[in-house]
């Protein structure tokens, strides 16, 4: 303890602060860009893996295939495997980007099952009157399902999101700079690993806490039916 | 020439043969009526005739035309001569009411955006909800919404109209409202396929009465001759029972 409070004023100085901030913000960085890159993946896999018709099977098969291969793969295995990957093909390609693509391969498996129940969630009905006028498939997902479907999307996708950002503690494996690997490395400088950890953890929970309640405002202003929403909208304005 | 001939159509859902061979026919400006018990495949004749049931036998001829269910395109084309009211309105809920009767038109038809607008105000001036444009299918009641899905499926402009029960799922007080509607279409000379409920509009609308059961047409004919004078044990049966209410 008295180390704690003896380290305290040299820890939190400039150079530090900085350094933690800047690997704050890379841990941020690298979830948001790889969710957001995976879950748009995650809608044409979903689109893909709906292809109706007999010659589009094998298509179905890979889509289903690489969402139960990646959901049972632990996240430092694929980490690693693109890491080793990348190299081979391209030697100088920055950690940053292996990480970014290792969380997105990641998030399409988890997300596109949450888009695909979502999307699934809309009645068949709705569907059906958009067949009846000629609407194809894309337009019919674009324009019926997919703006009907989002209510189910979006909270459990920015939760995915939310406990993600401290599974990508395991990229500091390969030694990206971010959060857990500054905190290792401080804590190899001597600081107290209570006084470093506790404050990498605070940083986790300041990187992750403002997102949640946007997960849940979200959530609630999307549980809200479409026709108070407008009139709430134009009684503000 | 008929407008719309339906002959010996027939429909499985997986195993089950649900439209044994059904054939009638309309012509231009007439009213056909589906009347028959539960289950009996009315619905399905609607859906079969929109390709959102798969046809396995049969043929469908729309003036003249021979409608061909068997590929993609062939049911693009009689999608887009014929228009369906579903029996629970199915409204886009993610769209208004004004949205909802111009994303096919303007989508699908592509035609002039001024005139596919000033033909939406018209059509809802016609099922008397020229105030309800900007509305959302939350806020209208069940006959409201289902006066608007009467509008959707005209702004198509279509050659025949199909409505499922466009009154069962309706208050009381709600039925008159959209069988107004339905009677100021039969004025303008409208080709319409209904399956009804409602024996005493049926009787007053419709040129022709189709009785089914059991994916078959026990009979068909003009209301007074099947309402009056049905030739079928199964038809008379029928009919007491519902006249009777
Ligand atoms: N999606 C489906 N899958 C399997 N069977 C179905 C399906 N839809 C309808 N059926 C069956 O097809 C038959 C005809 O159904 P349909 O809906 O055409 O009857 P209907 O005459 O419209 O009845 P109702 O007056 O109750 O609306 C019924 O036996 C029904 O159980
Ligand atoms: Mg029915």
């Amino acid at each position: 303890m008295e180390r704690i409070l003896e380290q305290a004023p040299r820890f939190f100085s400039g150079p530090n602060l900085q350094l933690l901030l800047e690997a704050a913000g890379l841990t941020l960085a690298m979830t948001l860009v790889g969710c957001m890159i995976g879950f748009g993946l995650a809608f044409v896999l979903v689109y893909l893996r709906q292809t109706p018709g007999l010659w589009a099977l094998p298509l179905r098969w890979i889509c289903i295939l690489y969402v139960e291969v990646f959901r049972r793969i632990p996240f430092i295995v694929v980490i690693y495997l693109v890491l080793f990957f990348i190299q081979a093909v391209t030697p100088d390609a920055s950690l940053f980007t292996i990480a970014v693509i290792a969380i997105c391969l990641y998030a399409v498996a988890y997300t596109a099952d949450i888009i695909r129940g979502g999307l699934e969630s809309v009645p068949k009905t709705q569907v059906e009157a958009a067949q009846a006028m000629n609407l194809s498939r894309l337009q019919t997902n674009l324009r019926i399902v997919l703006p009907q479907a989002w209510p189910v999307i979006i909270p459990p996708a920015i939760a995915f999101a939310v406990s993600f950002i401290k599974d990508t503690a395991l990229v500091s494996q390969v030694g990206v700079f971010e959060l857990t690997f500054r905190g290792k490395e401080l804590n190899n400088q001597g600081y107290s690993g209570i006084l470093v950890f506790g404050t990498i953890a605070f940083c986790y929970f300041l990187l992750s806490f403002p997102l949640s309640m946007l997960g849940q405002y979200l959530e609630k202003r999307l549980a809200t039916p479409r026709g108070e929403r407008r009139s709430r909208k134009i009684r503000r304005a | 020439m008929p407008h719309l001939a339906v002959s010996d159509v027939r429909a499985k859902y997986g195993a089950l043969e649900v439209l044994k061979g059904i054939s009638f026919e309309i012509q231009k400006g007439e009213i056909a009526a589906l009347v028959g018990p539960s289950g009996s495949g009315k619905s399905t004749v609607l859906r079969a005739l929109m390709g959102l049931t798969p046809i396995t036998g049969g043929a469908v001829e729309i003036a003249g035309e021979a409608m061909n269910y068997s590929s993609a395109r062939e049911v693009r084309a009689a999608r887009d001569r014929m228009a369906i009211v579903f029996q629970q309105y199915n409204l886009f809920q993610n769209m208004t009411v004004m949205q909802n009767l111009t994303l096919a038109p303007l989508k699908i038809k592509k035609w002039d955006k001024a005139e596919v607008t000033s033909e939406a105000r018209r059509l809802l001036g016609l099922v008397g909800l020229s105030d309800k444009a900007d509305a959302y299918s939350d806020q209208l009641s069940g006959g409201q919404q289902q006066r608007v899905a009467l509008a959707r499926a005209l702004a198509l402009k279509p050659q025949i109209l199909l409505l499922d029960e466009v009154t069962s799922a309706l208050d009381p007080e709600l039925v008159n409202e959209v069988l107004d509607a339905i009677r100021k279409l039969a004025d303008e000379g409208m080709t319409m396929v209904i399956v009804s409920h409602e024996m005493a509009f049926v009787r007053e609308v419709a040129d022709k009465v189709v009785f089914m059961d059991n994916g078959q047409i026990i009979e068909a004919g003009t209301p007074a001759a099947i309402f009056d004078e049905p030739k079928t044990d199964r038809a008379r049966d029928f009919f007491s029972k519902i006249l009777r209410h």
